[in-house]
């Protein structure tokens, strides 16, 4: 049920990310501040937006589970958020190489998007400890989603706070918003965006697939009244039906 | 009175009765933000502090005191069945986080009326900063109160709840502290306080108060179910 | 912030995207392992299937006797 249509999105992610990288490489222009380097945004900003607006998705679902009590949402939730962490790990290494890059350290804290994320990231990161820490299953899949939904009205703010931190004198890196970038440079943006968009729906699949696969396994296991497998027990959300 | 407004008053009495017969969070919050304070006279080598080496230092103080506080804030239901008396009464549940969350304020306003004193004795040159300190002061315990008691009431079901509260809820605070300490640093520069951005940063702090207090409000319920 | 000569930023872009191909790597490394306990988990459920039905017949059998 969750594999349906896998085949065609990974074929459809696939060629997407060819067609951006492509386009990276061999059809944007030189970036006239910044040179090669500012290459790297193509992959870094993306990685961002995908892994911000997944938080934000993880906790739509986490309102669906909460409503109805249903809790495959919370499965749903929990594969989202998994995710974009892994993504947000992306981001951060990305975005470390591209401070090393432009200002010698591998860490800077006057870009306020950046340190936004890491702040998110870290949020994020006690997700983990916060849901295993609970036993009852059901009561961690509630706790969960709350947890879900309040992260995701985090977000907003905080990148709020972050930017009003900054002083404003620091200009922005990659001009998206102040005018100037050429058409040419959007089109490259928006393939590489739509790709890793694409990336992220297909491996967001393809790990609630898995996870209903073993949640199947668990279903004969019980039918058949066959001993329990070897192996340490899992502590993720279950898909079981 | 609806019989939600009575349980509020009726669990915020409570607390802050048995608060001021128990003694058992007050005290020790206050006593380690002195002792902080102590510690950062010694980590940083300093005696005097102005601008943002005092807001830092006051705010950090201040919120690892609330910690104290928060992991505690739950103690009694836990412990009594709190908890289940709620779920049995036929009122609406969020009554229960209003009455924490206002008891959590009411001691860190508590705290504060002592701490701040003690922080402007050690560290300050003069108590100028002191009075537009105050709205920056209420702003910032309010959405301390409210993430607070959320934090709390999902750690206190868990194993390792006193490591759970303050992980989750630090970086939940993140945009309160810049705030808080955005608008403290001006006050607190030795010329005299200024009021750069004081605006700004109080809006700031109000719309994080308003946004967690009202997902605190709504959410609640699905913490108190079984 | 002066732009880097071609060949020093060509080695942090590609750094940048190795790492973004180092994520994606290892996270298949990570299903290809759980597909593979599945696999495994069925193959023992399949011969525990298996084994039951010849013991079922064996018994239709003998009782038949």
């Amino acid at each position: 049920m969750y594999g349906k249509g896998l085949k065609t999105l990974s074929v459809a992610t696939v060629a997407a990310l060819a067609v951006a990288l492509s386009l990276v490489f061999f059809y944007a222009p030189l970036d006239a501040d910044q040179g090669f380097v500012q290459k790297i945004f193509y992959l870094h900003v993306p990685l961002s937006i995908t892994s911000l607006a997944g938080f934000v998705v993880g906790g739509v679902f986490a309102i669906a589970h909460l409503r109805s009590g249903d809790r495959r949402w919370d499965a749903v939730s929990y594969v989202c958020i998994h995710l974009s962490v892994i993504f947000g790990v992306g981001v951060l290494i990305t975005g470390s190489i591209w401070a090393r890059a432009s200002w010698g350290h591998w860490w800077v804290w006057d870009e306020p998007t950046l340190v936004s994320f890491l702040i998110v990231f870290l949020l994020y990161a006690t997700y983990y400890p916060f849901r295993y820490a609970i036993e009852d299953p059901e009561r961690q899949a509630r706790y969960a989603s709350v947890f879900a939904v309040t992260a995701g009205a985090f977000v907003p703010l905080n990148f709020l706070a972050v930017r009003l931190a900054q002083s404003l004198v620091h200009p922005r890196v990659f001009a998206t918003t102040e005018g100037g970038l050429p058409g040419s440079m959007m089109l490259t943006f928006l393939a590489c965006l739509l790709a890793i968009g694409l990336l992220w729906v297909t491996l967001v699949k393809l790990e609630l697939t898995a996870k209903s696969a073993s949640g199947q396994l668990k279903r004969l296991r019980r039918a058949l009244d066959a001993p329990a497998p070897r192996g340490a027990s899992r502590v993720a959300p279950e898909v079981s039906v | 009175m609806t019989p939600s407004r009575i349980a509020f008053t009726a669990i915020l009495g409570k607390d802050l009765r048995t608060e001021l017969r128990t003694l058992q969070s007050l005290p020790a919050m206050a006593l380690f933000a002195v002792t902080t304070f102590v510690i950062f006279r010694f980590a940083l080598d300093r005696t005097s502090l102005s601008g943002s080496l005092a807001a830092g230092v006051l705010w950090a103080t201040l919120l690892f005191a609330a910690v104290l506080g928060i992991n505690r804030l739950f103690v009694a239901e836990r412990e009594q069945g709190g908890f289940d008396a709620i779920r049995l009464a036929p009122i609406d549940r969020s009554a229960l986080f209003a009455a924490k969350a206002a008891a959590l304020l009411v001691y860190l306003l508590v705290l504060e009326l002592v701490v701040v004193p003690v922080f402007a004795v050690f560290f300050l040159d003069s108590a100028s900063a002191l009075p537009p300190l105050v709205p920056v002061l209420v702003l910032a315990d309010l959405g301390l109160a409210g993430t607070g008691t959320l934090v709390s009431s999902m750690a206190v079901n868990s194993r390792a709840r006193d490591l759970l509260a303050p992980l989750v809820l630090l970086p939940l605070v993140v945009p309160l502290m810049i705030a808080a300490t955005g608008a403290s640093e001006p006050l607190l520069a030795l010329g005299g306080p200024a009021y750069h951005r004081f605006g700004t940063w109080l809006a700031v702090l109000g719309l994080y108060d308003l946004v967690f207090l009202l997902i605190g409000y709504a959410v609640f319920d699905f913490l108190v179910e079984d | 912030m002066p732009a880097l000569p071609l060949d020093e930023a060509g080695k942090y872009v590609a750094g940048a995207y190795v790492v973004f191909l180092v994520l994606i790597v290892v996270y298949v490394a990570i299903m290809a392992a759980k597909v593979q306990r599945i696999e495994r988990e069925l193959r023992e459920l399949a011969g525990f299937a298996e084994q039951r039905n010849d013991e079922k017949e064996q018994r239709r059998v003998t009782a038949d006797v």
